[in-house]
């Protein structure tokens, strides 16, 4: 993963300059759906660094997203927020949570941090339910239009909405990017391929892995705020597993431990889902056989599995 | 009703829900102890079981008692014959990889519980009980069904454990449950144990769902509080230790049953899982101190 620098950076940025300007010939329809995208891409790149890097295969990241979600609208909702300020109490608040979390849960390691994390996102989830008269519980409560303005721009309209959810995107992955390629970015990767050995060159696991599962935390809370705000809509199913799953889903399919990979999965997942709801109502058998199939066929992911036969040097 | 009946009541109903997530937890438990695998698609062979029950109800002429027998004998092998077919396709291939295991059984999950959805539709359909026979106790009368129900699971589990611990296969189990490479040098058919012990596993959640059908109503979303509770039931008993799930069943059905009789649900659940988590990260071995 050395060297290259400056052919890693062109593929990224090139990257972004075609998602920027995608907004120029999609329909307003696929626009929104690609400023959709990049808010659960940013989820999955958080849930990338711990998982693909870290090795930290969490099932309750769901917590820290809707951590985000409503540390953002519920001042908005209440106290009349506006974007920014809430944008940034939700990522403070996903990070905030993911250190919670973590100083309990990665006293365990392997299958055991995967239960205690999805009983931890459970008690979250049913926490949600309980306070309904703030949270609105299963039904949710929509964000007063006056504190989705970031600016003075309006969120709930088309091109100001893409460019935040752009905006959001592009920090996020080359943040990401450049986090995988500095020191601290090897040292995770180091406690996903030997935890033992690291320990003896004399790194600490558990603040290595602690501070991932922050930084972590600090994406999916921001996703989670983004969300609320951009689409303008807060609830609890937003707390449960199957917002656990879907991040693990689109690291998978676009390959764990690649930078590109959250994306390039969300993208395909979220129109193979879309696709399959035309079908049948019961599109949740698409995901879950594409989870079989991701595990038993691909374990590398698309990105994962290129990266091995032709480009190395993939980040 | 005063409070002395009324607790007597919680306990009852407590104790129906101790013996049905005794079954469903011990084949959780026994999948873990010898495969290593958390099956999060447990809940949904208990859901399976329960639907089949109903179908099996539908389909077999005469009175009640005689499809509930069917059901009995029908569900569970044909739940079990599922999870042998999932064990072969999927769980094999990977090589029992745990983490790769948990989520392709999240992926099973969302099939099992989605092709049901479509096959089944949403409703949730009673199936009526074997036999009409209440109790009359001096404060209310109780449900005869429901003290079958805690009695079979009780015949049920003590055969269980005859076959674990007197018999050549369950024999075989253990050793393979212990060590499965010295197991295969020994010439034991670890593939097959393991398909075995599976859809073993499989079968016992189904066999709890066809139990509890006549209490409640069969429907295919029905799978996830079993699940749960199971989890919690197999961590505080400690992993794999088959005792250690029988006592956690019911402390966890009893204190189940009266909490929710006395707070909400919902904070009692939230209560739980807590607890539960902090089990798993303080004491990962169980309260019963079973060896991990």
């Amino acid at each position: 993963m050395t060297g290259g620098g400056a052919r890693i950076w062109a593929l990224h940025a090139a990257v972004l300059v075609v998602v920027f300007a995608a907004q120029y010939w999609l329909s307003p329809y696929h626009a929104t759906n690609l400023a959709r995208i990049m808010v659960l891409a940013v989820f999955a790149m958080g849930y990338n660094l711990a998982f693909g890097y870290t090795g930290l295969l969490s099932l309750g990241h769901a917590l820290l997203l809707a951590a985000g979600m409503y540390a953002a609208s519920i001042p908005a909702q209440l106290w009349g927020w506006t974007a920014g300020p809430a944008l940034i109490a939700g990522i403070a608040a996903g990070g905030l949570m993911a250190g919670a979390v973590g100083l309990l849960a990665l006293r365990t390691a392997g299958v055991s941090f995967m239960i205690v994390t999805l009983m931890f996102a459970q008690a979250g989830f049913l926490t949600i339910l309980y306070f309904a008269p703030v949270t609105g519980g299963d039904d949710g409560f929509a964000l007063p239009a006056a504190s989705r303005t970031i600016l003075g721009f309006s969120l709930a309209t088309d091109t100001p909405r893409f460019l935040a959810a752009f905006g959001l995107f592009a920090s996020g992955l080359l943040a990401s990017l450049a986090l995988v390629r500095s020191s601290f970015g090897r040292t995770m990767v180091a406690m996903r391929e030997n935890e033992e050995r690291s320990r003896m060159l004399g790194y600490n696991p558990f603040t290595v892995k602690l501070a991932a599962l922050v930084i972590s935390g600090l994406y999916a809370g921001g996703a989670g705020a983004a969300w609320a705000l951009l689409f303008g809509y807060a609830g609890a199913s937003f707390a449960s597993i199957q917002y656990s799953i879907l991040p693990m889903l689109y690291v998978l399919l676009g390959g764990a431990g690649t930078v590109l990979g959250p994306f390039l999965g969300a993208v395909l997942m979220f129109y193979l889902i879309e696709f399959a709801s035309d079908l049948t109502s019961a599109y949740l058998f698409i995901v879950g056989l594409a989870l079989v199939i991701l595990v038993l066929f691909a374990p590398k992911g698309i990105l994962g599995t290129i990266r091995e036969r032709w480009a190395r040097w993939l980040p | 009703m005063a409070f002395g009946p009324f607790l007597l009541l919680a306990l009852m109903e407590g104790l129906v829900t101790a013996a049905v997530l005794a079954l469903a937890a011990a084949g959780l438990s026994l999948v873990f102890g010898v495969m290593r695998v958390v099956n999060v698609a447990h809940g949904e062979f208990y859901m399976l079981g329960a639907i089949l029950a109903w179908v099996v109800a539908s389909v077999v002429p005469g009175p009640p008692a005689v499809g509930f027998v069917a059901a009995l004998v029908i569900a569970p092998v044909l739940v079990g014959a599922l999870a042998a077919a999932a064990d072969g396709l999927i769980l094999k291939r990977l090589h029992y990889d745990p983490e790769a295991t948990i989520v392709a059984t999240i992926g099973l999950l969302y099939m099992i519980q989605q092709a049901t959805l479509s096959l089944y539709g949403p409703n949730a359909n009673p199936v009526p009980a074997p036999f009409e026979w209440r109790i009359q106790l001096p404060w209310f009368g109780y449900s005869g069904y429901k003290l079958f129900v805690v009695l079979a699971a009780g015949v049920v589990l003590l055969a269980l454990w005859i076959f674990m611990r007197r018999t050549k296969a369950g024999l075989i189990m253990r050793a393979t449950q212990v060590d499965r490479t010295t197991a295969r040098s020994f010439g034991i058919n670890v593939d097959l144990v393991y398909m075995g012990t599976f859809a073993l596993g499989a079968g016992l959640a189904a066999l709890a769902g066809v139990l509890i059908v006549p209490i409640q109503q069969a429907q295919y979303l029905m799978g996830g509080d079993p699940l749960l509770l199971s989890f919690i039931v197999v961590i505080i008993g400690g992993l794999g230790s088959l005792r250690g799930t029988l006592i956690a069943a019911l402390v966890i059905g009893l204190s189940d049953g009266t909490i929710s009789m006395f707070f909400t649900p919902t904070l009692a659940k939230i209560i739980a899982t807590l607890l539960v988590a902090m089990v798993l990260v303080f004491r990962p071995q169980g309260l019963f101190g079973a060896r991990a």
